[in-house]
């Protein structure tokens, strides 16, 4: 057993450097600084490196393609070769030209992955050939894969390893699981394989970096998240260190399906919406660098241009950019006038960051200028009016009007989904001769093969038809206005059983998520997290974790729970000494976990509350989610 | 900030947040050009090297030493820390008590001898296991109790794969277990079924699978899409037999780009209109008879044949969309989708002006119509309008964007001299 070894290793290891890598930071004046991620990264290099020591001599490795990104934010092709790694392939699921002796497979527990390479093992025993293998899974194994190479009569022929690169840490407050099948999987297809992967994370997390005194969720998969640390943390060692963060809070994306149906409109949600960010880089195409080649660029902290408007409402960009075009203006102008000294110091000390912004500001207001033409050409102002109206229960009729057209119109197929998802969450599903309607005039303009699509959709409570009782919503609501609060909440006790809805309505209204009409929202001095939104709507996922954080709990949040059907949770740490350092800045560091995926706008939300609040937020998600993201995963149109 | 367009007034007036558009008439898209210019009219030498910014990213140090990773250790050791990890008090049920972890069981050396409990934490911690001693079916589910209640997929899928295998070693029972399968889950199991058909390549015989999902029990709603599925692709086939080899002027000057086969209702829709415009009802590839097997409603008929007819220029077919005549015989244009979306779609295949600016004056909403001209220019009807709103400064404002002596340009200049107009400022 040796991986249980390697990873007892891996963790003995931690508590070795852990001493001298730990924050040295000790004074804050406002927010707190955050852990040191990098330590991870270097947590998972070493313990691949183990793991291809193990096999030794030349190898030719093949890496399962959505592992390669996560791959190259660890590691690099020197250091893969430095441990006789002679040639990359990429996992292509077809037959494999390689003159190696020896084959290693780095790949996510996927049987049609672990079938493939059985199928290559058998190839060679056909044909004569020697050769060794070795799969590598990461983050862990399955039996079920195991069974496959048992069942393909390969077992013997095969060595397998476990690779606990659980997290990957984007950016200096975003750790990824990298696992967006963890989405369609736990919540569409009810299987629970990935929830001790993520039970795993935050042991790790909680090795590396300590103790927790609280910890709050709600969802049925982060409550049973919750257990399987539990038992994992139970069963190993435990740490009695100095904590870095001490609230933790679990949620599901079930939750709150409205804000990821959301067009984003913070610079950094725009650009994953239009550009798609993949593990934290994304690529512009010639339109942005105004060249015939595309660049691909890391977007985090470390861009001084992009760390300064990624939180910003896209209105704001544009502003910023022209204020900083000047100034850049203003530096370079400092040359004229300089003798040859000062020119000197100019170049040693100014010119080479004056380049770098230079060039990051130009990629910039290139992608603000194709994000505009894009933007405009797809009317973008009728669908975010459209959105908005959706969100306030305004003018549904329109709405409806506007979506039908959008889908007579064959534009785009997601956006479509999208508009026709929120309608029926914000109304409680749709009027059966609208739901019909819709679903034929879909199913004409986009291929009849989405049947299934719809399907999955009205299982997992995105698109749904208003069932006969369900009218009763209107009687309640009308009760409601005549009856006292304890009796509306009876009332709705009573309704709710009928059938499991959205009450987006409601929870919007006793969250006050959409602010109250006819005021201004200055979008430069943002007030609440609904800037994220235009100033029309405060995420759910947000204001419930505001809510919990401010109340310690759950306590007078019970109604809100009940819409959302319950399943939430809070406990507190066993750590008895946490009284004394309550004050520390530890306490002031919230990690947030996400399962099934998380929006960047969630994230500029949770730093805009953070700032509010002398806290900071560390989001922990198993992917980085966007509507298109969520809704590809539930199609069902081809083979 | 920025400066909403007429047509977005009331929307904005209206509510409560502030003006933001992504039109590109914007101030500050302007602005942002300008800055563009700026940026890129900076000289710098351009010698440096392209690596700068991938040198940007945020990278961990570089390699350390690996021994320190590789110690060798003891596997995990329970330390005696007195701190336990709490659990979610507010669900009792979901509370195991009692570890399964008794010394006793650490010193028995026979695997067989485990409870369903230790049997289920050992795989889950991936230490040597073993199910044989799980022989009845009852021990059977106990150990798939023990693996669900501690949530582990892994070790459920593991379980529930032995249990399945005594499950086909039993054909009665195998039969009764997919009986039940199919009962409680009927519908989302028939459209599995009726999935498959995009896994078969040739279209014969995926016309024929389909035709075979007919007799299926769907629901009344799902069973009029499949039979539209069946239809359409048994069309489809007709139709693509024949145009394949078709030689008719249209095929000539607008070679296919694609074969028909298994796209949408609404793409075939258009094809017809594009290729078969004007043929009578009763062959498969006329619009009418398109329109007709699938029941497509007028609006969506109207904006099909419209994008159509409109990418082949064909003005006069747009017209006759719209022409209806009343009873004295006059014709008068009507559309059951709103002007403005059919100014759109023309423009969207380059309508010349004159076109646009028919159906400019179509458009209904005063605010809807002026930003349309403003739009495309559609100079007249601006000119018109500004003058029926005796709005003189906006005349004198848009007379400076067009050209000096052109015709628009000497019309602004006429009616500002007309002195029997009262402007309103």
């Amino acid at each position: 057993m040796s991986t249980i070894q390697t990873e007892a290793a891996v963790y003995s290891a931690v508590q070795s450097v852990v001493g001298s890598l730990h924050m040295a930071h000790t004074e804050w004046k406002d927010a707190p600084g955050l852990p040191d991620f990098s330590l991870l990264k270097r947590l998972a290099r070493d313990q691949l490196i183990f793991l291809l020591e193990q096999l030794p001599g030349k190898k030719d490795l093949f890496i399962d393609a959505d592992l390669m990104s996560p791959l190259d934010r660890i590691a690099n092709v020197t250091i893969l070769k430095q441990h006789e790694v002679d040639k990359l392939y990429k996992v292509e699921l077809k037959p494999i030209v390689s003159s190696s002796d020896q084959l290693c497979f780095l790949i996510r527990p996927r049987i049609q992955t672990v079938k493939w390479i059985s199928d290559l093992v058998n190839a060679d025993k056909v044909a004569g050939r020697f050769r060794r293998y070795k799969i590598i899974f990461t983050p862990q194994k399955f039996y079920a894969c195991e069974t496959v190479l048992e069942e393909q009569g390969v077992y013997g022929d095969v060595t397998t390893d476990e690779w606990n690169f659980y997290i990957l840490p984007l950016d200096d407050d975003i750790l990824s699981l990298e696992l967006p099948e963890f989405f369609r999987d736990n919540f569409l297809e009810g299987d629970q394989r990935w929830v001790t992967t993520a039970g795993s994370a935050l042991r790790l997390l909680q090795s590396v970096y300590g103790s927790f005194s609280k910890v709050y969720g709600i969802g049925r998969c982060a409550k049973m998240v919750y257990e399987s640390w539990r038992e994992l943390m139970e069963d190993g060692e435990q740490r009695t260190r100095q904590p870095e963060f001490a609230k933790v809070f679990l949620v599901d994306r079930d939750v709150d399906f409205v804000t990821p149906l959301c067009s984003q409109v913070v610079y950094e949600g725009l650009v994953d919406d239009l550009f798609r960010i993949k593990c934290g880089s994304v690529e512009f195409g010639p339109d942005v660098t105004s060249s015939d080649k595309s660049i691909k660029v890391m977007l985090n902290s470390q861009d001084k241009v992009f760390s300064e408007i990624r939180n910003e409402h896209f209105s704001n960009v544009f502003g910023f950019l022209s204020q900083k075009a000047k100034n850049l203006q203003t530096a370079y102008d400092k040359r004229r006038g300089m003798d040859i000294q000062q020119m000197k110091a100019f170049v040693a000390d100014e010119l080479k960051g004056l380049k770098q912004e230079h060039r990051l500001l130009s990629l910039h207001i290139g992608a603000s200028e194709s994000m505009m033409k894009k933007k405009t050409k797809q009317d973008f102002q009728e669908l975010l009016k459209t959105e908005h109206s959706l969100l306030e229960g305004f003018e549904i009729r329109e709405c409806i009007t506007y979506i039908e057209e959008h889908i007579n119109r064959q534009v785009s197929m997601i956006d479509s989904l999208r508009l026709l998802c929120l309608l029926s969450i914000t109304e409680n599903g749709l009027l059966s001769k609208d739901y019909r309607s819709l679903k034929a005039q879909y199913l004409q303009s986009y291929g009849i093969e989405h049947l299934l699509t719809f399907a999955n959709l009205r299982q997992l409570g995105l698109l749904e038809e208003q069932q006969a009782g369900e009218t009763l919503t209107v009687m309640e609501s009308k009760v409601g206005k005549l009856v006292n609060d304890k009796t509306v909440g009876k009332l709705t006790d009573a309704f709710s059983s009928l059938a499991k809805k959205s009450n987006f309505r409601a929870l919007s209204k006793r969250l006050a998520l959409v602010p109250k009409s006819g005021e201004e929202y200055d979008l430069r001095v943002p007030r609440d997290m609904a800037y994220v939104f235009s100033g029309a709507y405060i995420p759910l996922s947000c204001k419930l974790i505001e809510q919990v954080l401010e109340r310690d709990g759950w306590t007078g949040m019970e109604e809100v729970t009940r819409m959302l059907n319950g399943q939430e949770f809070a406990v507190t740490g066993g750590s008895s000494s946490s009284e004394a350092r309550s004050k520390t800045d530890a306490q002031r560091i919230v990690l947030v976990m996400f399962l099934g995926g998380c929006t960047f706008s969630e994230i500029s939300a949770l730093r805009f509350l953070g700032k509010e609040r002398g806290c900071r937020f560390i989001v922990v998600t198993t992917a980085i989610t966007n509507s298109s993201r969520l809704l590809e995963a539930l199609l069902d149109n081809s083979a | 900030m920025t400066r909403a367009k007429p047509e977005d007034d009331e929307y904005w007036n209206s509510s409560k947040f502030k003006a933001f558009t992504f039109d590109d008439e914007d101030d500050e898209f302007s602005q942002l050009k300008e800055s563009k210019r700026a940026v890129n009219s900076i000289l710098v030498d351009e010698d440096e090297d392209e690596d700068d910014v991938e040198r940007v990213s945020w990278s961990g140090e570089p390699v350390g030493s690996i021994s320190w990773s590789v110690k060798e250790t003891a596997s995990s050791i329970r330390s005696g820390s007195e701190q336990s990890f709490p659990k979610i008090d507010t669900t009792p049920s979901l509370s195991k008590q009692g570890s399964g972890y008794s010394l006793s069981s650490l010193f028995k050396g026979n695997l067989h001898d485990l409870s369903p409990e230790e049997t289920v934490r050992r795989m889950q911690k991936g230490r040597p296991f073993s199910l044989e001693k799980f022989r009845s079916l009852q021990d059977k589910l106990l150990l798939l109790d023990e693996a669900v209640a501690v949530y582990d997929g892994n070790v459920i899928t593991a379980v529930s794969q032995i249990l399945f295998r005594e499950l086909m070693a039993r054909d009665v029972a195998l039969r009764h277990y997919v009986h039940y399968l199919k009962e409680m889950g009927e519908q989302k199991l028939l459209l599995m079924h009726y999935k498959e058909h995009l896994n078969i390549k040739d279209e014969g015989r995926r016309r024929d699978f389909l035709k075979s999902c007919l007799s299926l029990p769907f629901s009344q709603d799902d069973a009029t899409h499949v039979q539209d599925h069946y239809t359409l692709l048994e069309r489809q086939i007709i139709i693509e037999a024949s145009d394949k080899k078709a030689d008719a002027e249209i095929f000539k000057k607008f070679p296919r780009k694609a074969s028909i086969l298994n796209m949408p209702i609404i793409t075939t829709l258009y094809y017809s209109c594009f290729y078969h415009y004007g043929e009578s009802e009763g062959t498969f590839s006329s619009p009418s008879n398109i329109r007709k097997t699938f029941r497509i409603s007028e609006k969506q008929y109207i904006l099909t044949a419209l994008g159509a007819r409109a990418k082949l220029k064909s003005w006069f077919d747009v017209d006759s969309l719209f022409n209806t005549k009343n009873w004295l015989g006059y014709t008068k244009k009507k559309s059951p989708i709103g002007f403005h979306r059919v100014v759109d779609i023309l423009h969207k295949n380059s309508a010349p002006v004159q076109v646009l600016q028919e159906y400019v004056n179509l458009i209904d909403d005063p605010d809807l119509k002026l930003s349309g001209a403003l739009k495309y220019k559609c100079h007249d009807v601006v000119i018109n309008t500004y003058r029926d709103l005796k709005d003189r400064q906006q005349l004198i404002v848009y007379r400076e964007k067009l050209e000096r002596d052109s015709p628009e340009y000497r019309k602004i200049q006429e009616l500002l001299n007309n002195v029997q107009i009262r402007w309103k400022n």
